[in-house]
């Protein structure tokens, strides 16, 4: 059976990438166009990557489930991308983004990734900047900068409030110029829905071709699984509606191990639930909290007063305000990193101060007054204006905050109807990102030899919580630097496999597993439609497997979604036809992962006894309240094997963190 | 904010099982709606209830819910994306229809989108525009100049950036007369000719892209206007202007 060999590098830290590199085996350019690669999702990860491995002659073909590839969920990040380049002249190097982001993950990810990370970081910036990626330039000519969370540097490179967008586009570009050259075969609207092992080795797919609704099969000599995180477990989360698990959950039934589901990042700052119906959260960029300031009233008079609408939050003096994370963490102040500053929003929310008018009053301030006076003062002295008024002051400090992040106030405006210039935001967490994914060792290859993971879909780089512009650091880092490396060493072996024909009996018997299953959705006949299953899925994983979880909830979690399941299976309802366009048939099949995934994410939960980053145990908690961790019994990655039908019988392999350059510290913002 | 009071609408809606079938229009009747709750989640409310009494639920795209995707692109009532501006269908909410309004939706109508069901279309012929030249022609092996190397005047930049915003939806092409696809292209065009990176093969890119798009079937333009009244992300008719000054160069000087 599979075993957990990280593969991490001998020697010292600044030496362990660039060593590791001269010793993998090559691919020589007159052997590449012999060997096939499939790539499974297009977003920052899988674009990159099916770029990069295009143009380096392989033979590629890149599968989504959306109409292009240009519409892949790293199309939404809105605030920015790290790097180490020190243009503020701030004192940012390699260390220090690497220090960051380790004790950012809470000291539960691997040294030698995350210092590889930090050094080819610089890297993506001249890339993406060569390809036409608009970033945010300065007056002099020069690349702008800002602050994120949880660090004292400004080393986050932007495109106003849509990063993602600017650097997926770049992305879709670089493929788009492949595909022009006939190397790079795209397959828009088909969905993976099973990996093909032949002798151990991964050798290709059954995808579905999602408009004619045929399956079909697809063999290659390497897998890359590049499809996202599983944010959607919560059915509330600011993912995309089609982002799912699917892809890496059929590896893992095929043997990838799937490492620390519980870590899930709930993201401070999006819009709250507005009622029933509701499909989808909003995202607010963290990049608000460099000029919002977040607080709820000091009085539980004030609050509900605000929260019936007989008093405006204006109306409230500085003094009846708390602005708690300042008041908490003064050093960081607005911003901590995103699983502190969530778990502050909950804690004020439960204590009875949250100020949204909604079922659970859950809500909290993001305040710009302070901010547009700030900036019109700036401005004021700038252009020499001698007797202003407050009016041209907050006219031009309205002026410079709209410069900064005028799409995110008129996305804020369209969907709540307010005005968030003249009043505060509302925001509350909500589900964003999930640092869990499939194990892979120091090549990015899960524990399925040729099967490749990387982006958001791996667990390799952010420990127990993400700090933000770090996610598109890091799908570039795999798609675009890491990867074209790594896979070379494994393929080198197959220059003389030759076409992998899809005739092989393994291809049969996965094509006729997939076409079971879509049968038995659309002969089931059940009563419920499939959002049904997803939404009770929901409810049970945010209350009990959110932001804070005690061994009793994730009992009674694991129970009820065996029992959702259950009745998923009986009683669920897919209309339409197999041969056609068919969004429910799509949705039954993600959904009934899901709920498989959901359980395993509440028993990794349960079994990690401590609070580390975005997995937070009421029961492992400082007199402070503050998150608890266990160094001696949990600096280990969690390792899930799947052993057959029952989920709660998946056996744990552990990884051993071993740290050998950084101290592990107990995480202070204070 | 607005107030709660909920609302019935009469729904007409392009039904179309395939690309060879003639479509036509279904009512449905709608009550207890949200004004809260957004377009897409009034359909998807419309599809539980389709689903429930084992009807076919209605085909549409849609996928990030938060305007930057460019997958939803319904025609409500006579307009790209509704009734609002510079927003895209899934940002759209129920707080701009009144109690008892009938809403017609259709997909986008061009003859280089051709329906697939209901009111989904495809766009691949965007995507082959863009493999025709809407890139920079760089390796991503990394090996380039350091970022800072290449100052970009800020005015060139923020317009750049202004003419990538483009989502790639399509609302552009479905409410002009002609289906014309003039402003996609041009953003792209634009956003590459602006910056220093791009403009080494600023000749070569429009001539191939325009003449992809030619293939494709798409109108051609005059000038109207509608485009950018409609689009989601306020892609200005300017960058119709420096495309056509690109291409008139282009063509006298290239030799492509």
């Amino acid at each position: 059976m599979s075993s957990l060999e990280s593969k991490i590098p001998q020697g010292p830290l600044t030496d362990k990438w660039e060593n590791h590199k001269a010793a993998l085996k090559l691919v020589a350019p007159n052997n590449r166009s012999r060997i096939e690669i499939i790539v499974i999702g297009t977003g920052l990860a899988g674009g990159s990557s099916a770029a990069t491995l295009s143009e380096l002659g392989y033979k590629v073909k890149a599968f989504c489930f959306q109409d292009s590839p240009r519409r892949a969920h790293s199309i939404a990040a809105q605030g920015g991308i790290n790097a180490a380049k020190n243009y503020q002249g701030d004192n940012d190097s390699i260390y220090r983004l690497f220090y960051d982001t380790i004790k950012g993950g809470d000291y539960r990810t691997r040294e030698a990734n995350v210092y590889r990370l930090a050094e080819v970081s610089a890297n993506i910036i001249d890339q993406c900047v060569a390809q036409g990626v608009p970033f945010t330039h300065d007056y002099g000519g020069l690349l702008d900068n800002r602050s994120f969370g949880g660090v004292q540097v400004s080393r986050t490179f932007y495109a106003k409030g849509q990063t993602g967008q600017q650097l997926l586009l770049g992305c879709y570009s670089a493929m788009s110029r492949q595909i022009g050259k006939g190397r790079l075969q795209m397959y828009n609207r088909h969905e993976m829905l099973d990996l093909v092992i032949i002798d151990g080795k991964a050798r290709g797919i059954i995808a579905r071709n999602l408009v004619t609704g045929s399956v079909e099969r697809y063999a290659a000599h390497a897998v890359v699984i590049a499809s996202g995180g599983y944010g959607n477990v919560f059915f509330l989360s600011t993912n995309a509606m089609g982002t799912n698990v699917s892809a890496a959950w059929k590896i893992h039934k095929k043997g990838a191990f799937f490492a620390n589901p519980c870590y899930t990042q709930i993201h401070p700052t999006c819009i709250p639930v507005h009622g029933a119906h509701q499909s989808k959260l909003t995202l607010m960029s963290e990049s608000l909290r460099n000029d919002g300031r977040i607080w709820v009233p000091k009085t539980i008079a004030d609050t509900v007063d605000i929260r019936e609408g007989r008093k405006k939050p204006g109306d409230l003096p500085e003094e009846a305000r708390d602005y708690y994370l300042e008041r908490r963490y003064p050093s960081f102040g607005n911003l901590v990193p995103r699983d502190v500053a969530s778990r502050a929003a909950k804690e004020r929310c439960d204590a009875g101060f949250g100020i949204e008018n909604n079922d659970t009053k859950e809500g909290v301030f993001l305040d710009f007054s302070s901010a547009i006076q700030h900036y019109g003062q700036e401005k004021v002295h700038e252009l020499g204006l001698h007797h202003p008024d407050t009016e041209e002051i907050t006219r031009l400090g309205e002026k410079v905050v709209k410069s900064k992040y005028g799409n995110l106030f008129q996305m804020y405006e369209k969907i709540t109807d307010q005005n968030p210039y003249k009043t505060p935001m509302k925001i509350y967490p909500a589900v964003h990102y999930t640092m869990g994914g499939v194990w892979v060792d120091y090549n990015l290859m899960s524990t399925i030899p040729g099967c490749y993971v990387i982006g958001e879909a791996n667990f390799s780089d952010h420990g127990a919580n993400r700090l933000g512009a770090s996610a598109l650091m890091q799908g570039l880092a795999d798609g675009y630097f890491i990867l074209p490396y790594t896979i070379a060493d494994y393929l080198a072996d197959d220059i003389r496999t030759g076409h992998i024909s899809t005739d092989h009996p393994e291809f049969e018997k996965a094509e006729r597993k997939v076409k079971d299953r879509l049968s038995f959705f659309l002969k089931n006949n059940g009563n419920q439609p499939v959002d049904h299953f997803h939404k009770a899925l929901g409810i049970v994983m945010w209350n009990k497997v959110g932001m804070t979880r005690h061994a009793e909830g994730l009992q009674k979690a694991i129970a009820e979604i065996q029992s959702i399941r259950e009745a998923f299976w009986k009683d669920v309802r897919v209309p339409g036809q197999a041969d056609l366009l068919n969004p429910e048939l799509e949705k039954a099949g993600r959904v009934a992962d899901f709920l498989e995934l959901g359980e395993l994410l509440a028993m990794d939960a349960l079994e990690r006894k401590e609070s580390c980053g975005g997995h937070f145990r009421e029961e492992s908690r400082t007199e402070e309240g503050e998150a608890l961790r266990d160094d001696v019994h949990y600096a280990h990655v969690s390792a899930w094997e799947y052993s057959g039908d029952r989920i709660a019988e998946e056996i744990m392999h552990k990884e051993i963190l071993n740290f050998e350059f950084v101290e592990l510290k107990t995480r202070s913002y204070k | 904010m607005s107030i709660n009071k909920y609302l019935s609408l009469t729904l007409k809606i392009w039904r179309q099982d395939n690309p060879k079938e003639a479509g036509h229009f279904e009512t449905y009747v709608m009550h207890d709606i949200s004004p809260e709750n957004s377009f897409l989640e009034m359909l998807d409310l419309l599809n539980d209830q389709l689903i429930r009494q084992g009807k076919d639920p209605v085909a549409f795209d849609h996928d990030c819910r938060e305007g930057i995707c460019g997958m939803c692109s319904l025609y409500i009532n006579g307009e790209a994306h509704g009734p609002d501006r510079s927003i895209t269908t899934c940002q759209l909410h129920m707080r701009r229809f009144r109690d008892g309004e009938t809403i017609y939706i259709e997909p986008w109508r061009a003859k280089a989108f051709p329906v697939i069901k209901d009111l989904v279309v495809d766009r691949s012929s965007f995507d082959r525009i863009m493999a025709a030249g809407g890139f920079v022609s760089v390796n991503t092996s990394g090996n380039t100049i350091d970022g800072n190397a290449i100052p970009i005047p800020k005015d060139d930049a923020d317009k750049a950036f202004d003419a990538a915003a483009c989502i790639g939806c399509g609302a552009c092409v479905a409410t002009c007369k002609n289906a014309s696809a003039m402003l996609f292209v041009s953003a792209k065009v634009s956003q590459l000719a602006l910056l220093p990176q791009g403009k080494v093969e600023a000749q070569r890119r429009v001539l191939h892209m325009v003449r992809q798009m030619d293939e494709e079937g798409f109108g051609n333009c005059t000038n109207t206007g509608a485009c950018e009244v409609q689009c989601p992300k306020e892609i200005s008719l300017e960058n119709i202007a420096r495309m056509n000054r690109e291409f008139l160069i282009a063509s006298l000087q290239s030799e492509d």
